[in-house]
């Protein structure tokens, strides 16, 4: 069938709130209106405003909310707008969901799930574009997603409330409208590995979530001048799935990470290090980085996109690492 | 004299002894490097935990902050878990990775001290969302200082709970002093039990150092509350006779001021009520005195015999083990 990336969601949380009762949806505008984003339109009808539950504009109070809920045995699925409003919460996602078990001795689990929208490329300026997933992948006790595709949206949500410990979802803005073809029955997926979504020989393209797309229209772009580039997305941005990503540039030889998130002390530093760390003999050349301009995301059209990995110069990475290299 | 009544206000002395003679060894402990980290002492407090507390069934949730080991001891945590946790031990309520301001134990239905200032409302006001959503009747007691009332988190959670009628104790212990800053240089309203009211639930001041005025108003809260009035809000006036912490030389307040309120020790009070009614002799108190110390005498004992987690062990309880 033909779906979007917003209406996979909205089936993902559909058919959780269908399988277990513990299961509910809570945030800002998440009923009435539907959702900032319309990820959960037509959801309070169908399953009544006790499990598609409106919240007052404060972000710390209905995501520890969600954190007590989970601790004493729902499975609550909370909502964020943006990432940017989650640093109003990260008092409790960070202090709470993600230390409790361990400051308790491994008494107390938090089995919640937190959805979020991530990223720029819509001309929202500096308070609803960045890419913070990166951040939260520093935090050990959380479990950090990041759909990319179709199959993604629709499947990490299942699993990501089966695990007993805090997942966070990072939806990016620019996929919501994301149009293709869905297998009818398609469901739950793997939320543990990395997935090579371009097999080829020549150079490893790490990635994840809106850039994508980017990476892909790269790759077409370099089989043109005969460069064959693999495209890997991380998918799961922790736990790191390194071993499918170390492997591809054992074959390759060569990698450049691309992360839309800035560059100093980012999740692409991350990859780069464990690449070195783990496959620095087999490397040709030193792995380069795409990533967005160390500057808050700017509202004019030309500065974003300046601004952003983009195809182009992630084509220029790529043949400095082909050219760079014996 | 009534015998209930008599038998009722020795288990309120019982347990409030219990908690002001663990934590004098605490400070002998401290002192002697033998337990490290924070030390926040409940020491003039007692009459708050042990009078909340005796009103809520085992069924009731409980959050509290760093200043906890009244709580705790209340709460029936045993008391040799606790010390063992001060000395950082595998057997103890929190297998040592807390401390003294993390002390959990989830049989009883306590979701710790939170360490963060306000942060454990919103924890409350979810555990009681889940209450609510299963329609249990249980309620969950939230604990925290007048220096919360300042912070946002505690008015994201009074909103939220009193709109979505939540089964919420909130039990405000003003001692006065956040840390060092005093009530009236921090907030601009001082009333805390009129600014809780703001948002529609009941709220009102009790003299935190009366165990006994403390538990009737626990009560009257705890029964409107389930029988699903919605929250309500206690403000416990008290007063720690102790600093902050250990760390603390106290210079921020005036001598005179810790007199007068140690004057009003909430043991020395319900002591004297107890005699004047005939209801406490001298061997009796004696042999209380003698029946704590023997308990403390055991759990540091238990407590430092207890096994340090093995180092490699280092990095479990991070996410869930495999079962």
């Amino acid at each position: 069938m033909t779906t979007t990336y917003r209406e996979a969601l909205r089936e993902a949380i559909r058919d959780a709130l269908r399988r277990d009762e513990r299961v509910f949806l809570m945030g800002e505008d998440v009923g009435a209106y539907g959702g900032c984003f319309g990820v959960s339109l037509g959801l309070l009808e169908e399953f009544g405003p006790d499990r598609i539950r409106d919240t007052p504009l404060s972000e710390s109070a209905f995501v520890g909310a969600g954190i007590g809920a989970a601790t004493a045995g729902l499975r609550p699925i909370v909502e964020i707008m943006t990432v940017n409003f989650s640093l109003l919460a990260l008092d409790q996602i960070l202090n709470n969901a993600a230390t409790l078990r361990h400051m308790s001795g491994g008494q107390v689990g938090v089995p919640l799930v937190i959805r979020m929208t991530t990223g720029a490329g819509r001309q929202l300026a500096a308070q609803h574009s960045h890419s913070l997933e990166g951040w939260f992948a520093h935090i050990p006790g959380l479990r950090i997603l990041a759909p990319a595709t179709l199959e993604d949206a629709r499947g990490m949500l299942w699993p990501a409330l089966l695990d007993p410990d805090p997942v966070l979802i990072f939806e990016h803005g620019s996929l919501y409208n994301l149009a293709g073809e869905l297998a009818d029955d398609a469901g739950p997926v793997d939320i543990d590995h990395a997935a090579i979504r371009r097999p080829g020989a020549d150079v490893t393209v790490v990635t994840y979530g809106g850039c994508l797309g980017k990476c892909l229209d790269a790759a077409e772009q370099l089989a043109a001048e005969d460069i064959s580039a693999e495209v890997i997305d991380l998918r799961t941005l922790r736990p790191l799935d390194d071993a499918t990503f170390v492997e591809s540039v054992r074959r390759t030889h060569r990698a450049v990470v691309v992360d839309e998130g800035w560059r100093s002390g980012s999740l692409s530093a991350e990859v780069s290090a464990r690449i070195t760390e783990q496959a620095f003999e087999e490397l040709d050349a030193p792995v380069e980085r795409v990533c967005s301009a160390e500057v808050p995301m700017p509202y004019a059209k030309h500065l974003e996109d300046a601004a952003l990995p983009q195809p182009d110069g992630i084509v220029a990475a790529v043949r400095k690492v082909v050219s760079g290299g014996g | 004299m009534n015998t209930a009544i008599a038998k009722h206000h020795t288990a309120l002395l019982r347990q409030m002894l219990r908690i002001r003679k663990f934590e004098e060894i605490c400070v002998e402990l401290y002192s002697a490097t033998r337990i490290r980290g924070f030390l926040h002492l409940y020491i003039g407090e007692e009459a708050v935990a042990v009078g909340v507390m005796n009103t809520l069934d085992a069924s009731d949730a409980l959050v509290t902050t760093y200043r906890e080991h009244g709580h705790a001891l209340a709460r029936g945590v045993p008391m040799e878990a606790v010390m063992a946790e001060m000395f950082g031990r595998t057997t103890g309520c929190s297998r040592g990775r807390g401390g003294s301001m993390h002390l959990f134990d989830v049989k009883r239905r306590l979701y710790g001290g939170n360490a963060i200032v306000g942060g454990g409302l919103p924890l409350a006001t979810g555990i009681a969302l889940a209450d609510r959503l299963r329609n249990e009747s249980h309620v969950t007691a939230c604990f925290f200082g007048d220096g919360a009332v300042a912070e946002g988190e505690f008015h994201e959670c009074m909103n939220l709970a009193a709109l979505w009628k939540l089964p919420v104790l909130f039990c405000c212990e003003n001692n006065l002093y956040a840390m060092g800053t005093s009530l009236v240089r921090a907030q601009a309203q001082t009333d805390l039990a009129l600014r809780a009211s703001s948002y529609g639930m009941p709220a009102w001041a009790v003299d935190g150092m009366d165990v006994l005025a403390v538990e009737q108003a626990a009560q009257r809260a705890v029964e409107t509350i389930r029988a699903g009035g919605g929250p309500c809000f206690l403000e416990l006036r008290t007063y720690r006779f102790r600093a902050h912490s250990m760390y603390d030389s106290d210079r921020y307040r005036d001598k005179a001021e810790i007199a007068r309120w140690k004057e009003r020790d909430p043991i020395e009070a319900l002591t004297v009520r107890m005699r004047d009614a005939g209801e406490l002799t001298d061997d009796a108190l004696k042999a209380l005195h003698r029946e704590v110390d023997d308990e403390l005498q055991r759990a540091v004992a238990g407590a430092e015999a207890g096994p340090l987690e093995a180092v490699e062990d280092l990095t479990r309880f991070v996410y869930a083990e495999e079962s």
